[in-house]
C-alpha cells in the first residue's frame, strides 16, 4: 500500500493529476463563457458514466480500444520508436478479424480465437513494415507510419467493398456468431451494454507490457535499444532486430483494438471515409500515462470516461460535446507542457517555505 | 506528500468557489444548445400541412433524434430533421432534443439514451443508423423509433424513405437544359442505395432532355468531409463541366466552396453552378452559385410522423415512401431566380408525367 502511495506522489504522477485538474478548470471556464453550468455538466458526466449499469458497461467498451492503442504507442516508445501508425494497425487488425469472421464457418472455440489471432498478426505485420523500413533502410518511422495509416484505410475499404460487401448496406456482411467475442451473460447483467472479452484481454495486455519489458531478457534488450541504441549495439544487441520486433508487438496491440471492435461491438466493418481516431487517442493516452503500463491504463480510463461522458453532458446539461473535447485537449496540453505545472507547483510550495521561515 | 495535498485542496477550493459562484447565475440558461432559429422558411412546396387550424397539443410528449456523424449543423439532412422537430415544438409544445454522434459506436448508445429515458419517439436520422435502430428496437419492444432513409423491419419502427430519384430527375431536367458545355457532374456521398437513387434519377433526367450531355459521376465516400467534396468538384469542373449536382450532405459544402472560388475569377460566360440537395441551399450559399436545389423534405417527414405520434396513429412497422405526389421531393420556389420560366415549365411537365406514371424513373432497390 505504501508503495502504491509512493508511486502516485512521485513527480511523474503529480503532473498528470494537476494537468487533469487544470483541464477540467479550463473546460469549466469555457462553459461559463458559453453560458452553461459547469457543475451540472460535470455532474451529468459522472452520472452518465456511473449512473447505471448500461452506461457503465458502455464506458468500459469505450475504454477498451484506446487502452490497446495506448499500450501500442507506449510499447514502441519504450524502444525509442514513435508509432503514429496505431490507427492504421487498428484498421488492419479490424480487417483481418472481419475477413476471418465473415468468410469462415468454424466451431466457436476455433473461430473466435482464430479471428483474434489473425487480426493481431495482420496489425503486427502492418507495424512491422514500418519497423523493417527503419531497420533496413533507415526510413523514419514517423513518416512511414503516417503514410501507412492512409494505405491501411483505403486497402481496408477496398477489401470490404470488393470481397465482403453486403449489397445495399455500405458495410461488410455480419460476422458469424461463432466468431463473436461478446459476453452474453455479462451483457444481460449490464442491461444490454455491448460487453466483450476485449477488456479482459486488454488488461492482460497491461500485465504483458510490464512483464515483457521489465522481466524478460528480450524486453530488457528492447529497452536498451530504446534508451541508447549505440550502447545496445556495443553490448551485442541487434538494434535492427529490436526495432522490427518492437514494431510488430506494438502493431499487434493496436490490431487487437480493431479486432475487438469488430468481433465484440460492431460485428461488421463499414466502408469508412476517415480514421476513427482511436489510434491517435492512443498517442495521447500513452503520453498521459508516461509510457508506463499502469499509467496507460489510468489514461485510457480517463479518456474513455470523458469521451463517453461527453454524450451525457450534452444530454443532461445541454452542453455541446465539443466542450469535452476542449477539456481533453487542455489535459493533453498541460501534460505535454509539464514546465507550466512544475512552475506552478514551485510557486505554491515556494510561498509556503517563506511562510514557514517567518 | 503534505505539500501536494495542501496544493490540491487549495486548487479545488478555489475552483469550487469560482464554479459555484458563477454556476448559480447561469442556471436558467441551460437549454442554449438547442435553438437554431431558421425553422419554417415559408414551406414552399409542401403547403398542405401549413394550415394552422389542426393544432395539436403535444405537451408532455418527448421526441429525440440522433444524428449521424455529419452532426446537426450539416446544412442539409440532419439539420433539416432538427428543423422539423423544432417546428413540432413550436406548434404543439412537445419537448425535443438531439444527440450528435461522433463515431459509429455512438449510434446505439445515443439511441438508447432517449429510449431508456422514456422518450415517446426516437428518430434515427440516416441510412447509417439502420443497424443501430434495429438493435435498439428489438431490445426495447415497448419503445417507438423511426428512421429516415432506411427500412428497418421491426413492429415498433416506422421507416421513412423518399423517392429521391423522382426529384433528382427534375433537377436533371434543369441541368440538361441549362448546361452550355454539355458536361455535367454528380458528387455523391457514400455509395449506398439512397444516394444511388439521386444519381440514377439525375442521370435519367439529363438524358431525357439532352441526350448529348455527359454526366461525370464521383463518389467521395463520406458525408462529412468538405475537403473531399471540394476536390471532387474541382476535378469535375476542370474536365469542363459547368453544373454539379451534389448529394453528399456536409461533403457538398466543399462543392459550393469550389464553385464560389471559381466564379470569383471567371468571366461571366464561364460561370459554374451547383445544384444543392435536401434543403433550399440557395438560402445558405447564395443565388450566385446555387442554380436550384433538390429538396428532400426530411423536416416535413419528421414533423408529420412525430405529429401522428401525438395524435395516436404512429405508423409503427410500416414503410412510408414519400415522392413527388406527396410534395416531399422537388424544387424550391427560389429556383425562379436562376432558372428561366420555360425550363421550369418543362420541369412541371415532367413532374406531372412522373406523378401520372407516364414516366418511370429508374431507382435503386
Amino acid at each position: 500500500m505504501n508503495k502504491l502511495i509512493k508511486a502516485f506522489t512521485k513527480d511523474s504522477a503529480i503532473v498528470p493529476l494537476v494537468a487533469i485538474l487544470l483541464g477540467l478548470i479550463v473546460g469549466a471556464i469555457i462553459m461559463l463563457i458559453g453560458g452553461y453550468d459547469p457543475i451540472l455538466a460535470y455532474r451529468s458526466l459522472l452520472d452518465t458514466v456511473f449512473g447505471n449499469r448500461y452506461d457503465f458497461g458502455e464506458t468500459l467498451t469505450a475504454i477498451t480500444p484506446i487502452l490497446f492503442t495506448g499500450l501500442a504507442v507506449a510499447f514502441a516508445f519504450r524502444t525509442g520508436l514513435f508509432n503514429i501508425g496505431a490507427e492504421g494497425q487498428y484498421i488492419m487488425g479490424m480487417t483481418g478479424a472481419t475477413v476471418i469472421g465473415v468468410t469462415m464457418n468454424l466451431p466457436w472455440y476455433i473461430h473466435a480465437p482464430l479471428a483474434v489471432v489473425v487480426g493481431a498478426l495482420v496489425g503486427g505485420v502492418w507495424g512491422m513494415i514500418a519497423g523493417y523500413l527503419k531497420a533496413a533502410r533507415g526510413v523514419n518511422e514517423v513518416i512511414t507510419t503516417i503514410m501507412l495509416n492512409w494505405i491501411a484505410l483505403h486497402l481496408a475499404n477496398y477489401i470490404v467493398r470488393r470481397f465482403l460487401l453486403e449489397p445495399g448496406k455500405g458495410r461488410s456482411y455480419m460476422v458469424d456468431d461463432s466468431a463473436s467475442v461478446a459476453i452474453g451473460w455479462l451483457s444481460r447483467f449490464m442491461d444490454d451494454a455491448r460487453m466483450h472479452w476485449g477488456m479482459v484481454v486488454a488488461l492482460l495486455g497491461v500485465i504483458f507490457f510490464y512483464y515483457f519489458l521489465w522481466r524478460t531478457k528480450q524486453g530488457f534488450e528492447l529497452r536498451v535499444v530504446g534508451s541508447n541504441p549505440d550502447a545496445a549495439n556495443y553490448a551485442g544487441i541487434s538494434v535492427n532486430k529490436g526495432v522490427v520486433k518492437a514494431m510488430f508487438i506494438s502493431g499487434a496491440l493496436a490490431g487487437l483494438a480493431g479486432v475487438f471492435q469488430v468481433l465484440g461491438v460492431f460485428h461488421n466493418q463499414v466502408i469508412s471515409a476517415g480514421h476513427t481516431g482511436h489510434g491517435f487517442d492512443g498517442i495521447a493516452v500513452a503520453l498521459l500515462g508516461g509510457n508506463n503500463p499502469l499509467g496507460v491504463l489510468l489514461g485510457a480510463i480517463l479518456f474513455g470516461v470523458l469521451s463517453y461522458g461527453a454524450a451525457g453532458v450534452s444530454f443532461g446539461a445541454d452542453v455541446p460535446p465539443e466542450i469535452i473535447r476542449i477539456v481533453i485537449g487542455s489535459v493533453i496540453f498541460f501534460v505535454a507542457a509539464p514546465g507550466i505545472i512544475r512552475w506552478l507547483l514551485k510557486r505554491v510550495s515556494g510561498k509556503k517555505r517563506k511562510e514557514e521561515a517567518i | 506528500m503534505t505539500k501536494t495535498t495542501k496544493l490540491l485542496t487549495g486548487i479545488m477550493l478555489v475552483a469550487s468557489l469560482t464554479l459555484t459562484a458563477c454556476g448559480a447565475k447561469n442556471n436558467n440558461n441551460g437549454g442554449g444548445a438547442a435553438s437554431p432559429s431558421a425553422s419554417p422558411s415559408a414551406s414552399p412546396i409542401a403547403s398542405e400541412s401549413a394550415s394552422p387550424s389542426d393544432a395539436v397539443d403535444g405537451k408532455g410528449f418527448k421526441f429525440g433524434m440522433v444524428t449521424d456523424v455529419g452532426g446537426v449543423n450539416d446544412k442539409s439532412f440532419n439539420q433539416s430533421a432538427w428543423e422539423g422537430l423544432n417546428k413540432l415544438k413550436d406548434e404543439t409544445g412537445a419537448e425535443v432534443k438531439y444527440q450528435e454522434s461522433k463515431e459509429a459506436t455512438n449510434y446505439l448508445t445515443n439511441l438508447n439514451k432517449f429510449v431508456r429515458d422514456g422518450y415517446n419517439l426516437t428518430w434515427g436520422i440516416g441510412f447509417l443508423l439502420g443497424d443501430a435502430v434495429k438493435d435498439a428496437a428489438d431490445k426495447n419492444p415497448d419503445a417507438h423509433l423511426a428512421i429516415i432513409d432506411s427500412v428497418v423491419e421491426a413492429p415498433n419502427v416506422a421507416s421513412i424513405t423518399f423517392a429521391e430519384n423522382e426529384g433528382s430527375f427534375l433537377v436533371g431536367v434543369v441541368a440538361g437544359l441549362m448546361t452550355k458545355t454539355n458536361k455535367i457532374g454528380f458528387v455523391g456521398g457514400i455509395d449506398i442505395p439512397v444516394i444511388k437513387r439521386f444519381e440514377l434519377g439525375f442521370v435519367a433526367g439529363v438524358a431525357a432532355v439532352n441526350p448529348d450531355a455527359k454526366v461525370e459521376i464521383n463518389y467521395t465516400g463520406a458525408f462529412d468531409k468538405a475537403d473531399l467534396g471540394k476536390a471532387a468538384a474541382a476535378s469535375i469542373y476542370n474536365a469542363g463541366a459547368d453544373i454539379v449536382f451534389h448529394a453528399a450532405g456536409g461533403t457538398g459544402n466543399g462543392v459550393f466552396n469550389e464553385a464560389k472560388e471559381r466564379n470569383k475569377s471567371a468571366a461571366a460566360d464561364k460561370k459554374v453552378w451547383v445544384i444543392g440537395v435536401d434543403k433550399d441551399q440557395s438560402l445558405e450559399f447564395g443565388d450566385d452559385v446555387t442554380l436550384t436545389s433538390m429538396l428532400k423534405r426530411v423536416d416535413e417527414a419528421v414533423y408529420r410522423v412525430s405529429k401522428e405520434m401525438i395524435e395516436g396513429n404512429f405508423p409503427a412497422g410500416q414503410i412510408t415512401t414519400l415522392g413527388l405526389k406527396d410534395n416531399a421531393v422537388g424544387l424550391p420556389e427560389t429556383s425562379t431566380k436562376n432558372v428561366p420560366q420555360e425550363v421550369l415549365d418543362k420541369v412541371e411537365e415532367y413532374k406531372q408525367k412522373i406523378i401520372s406514371g407516364e414516366i418511370t424513373v429508374p431507382t435503386a432497390q
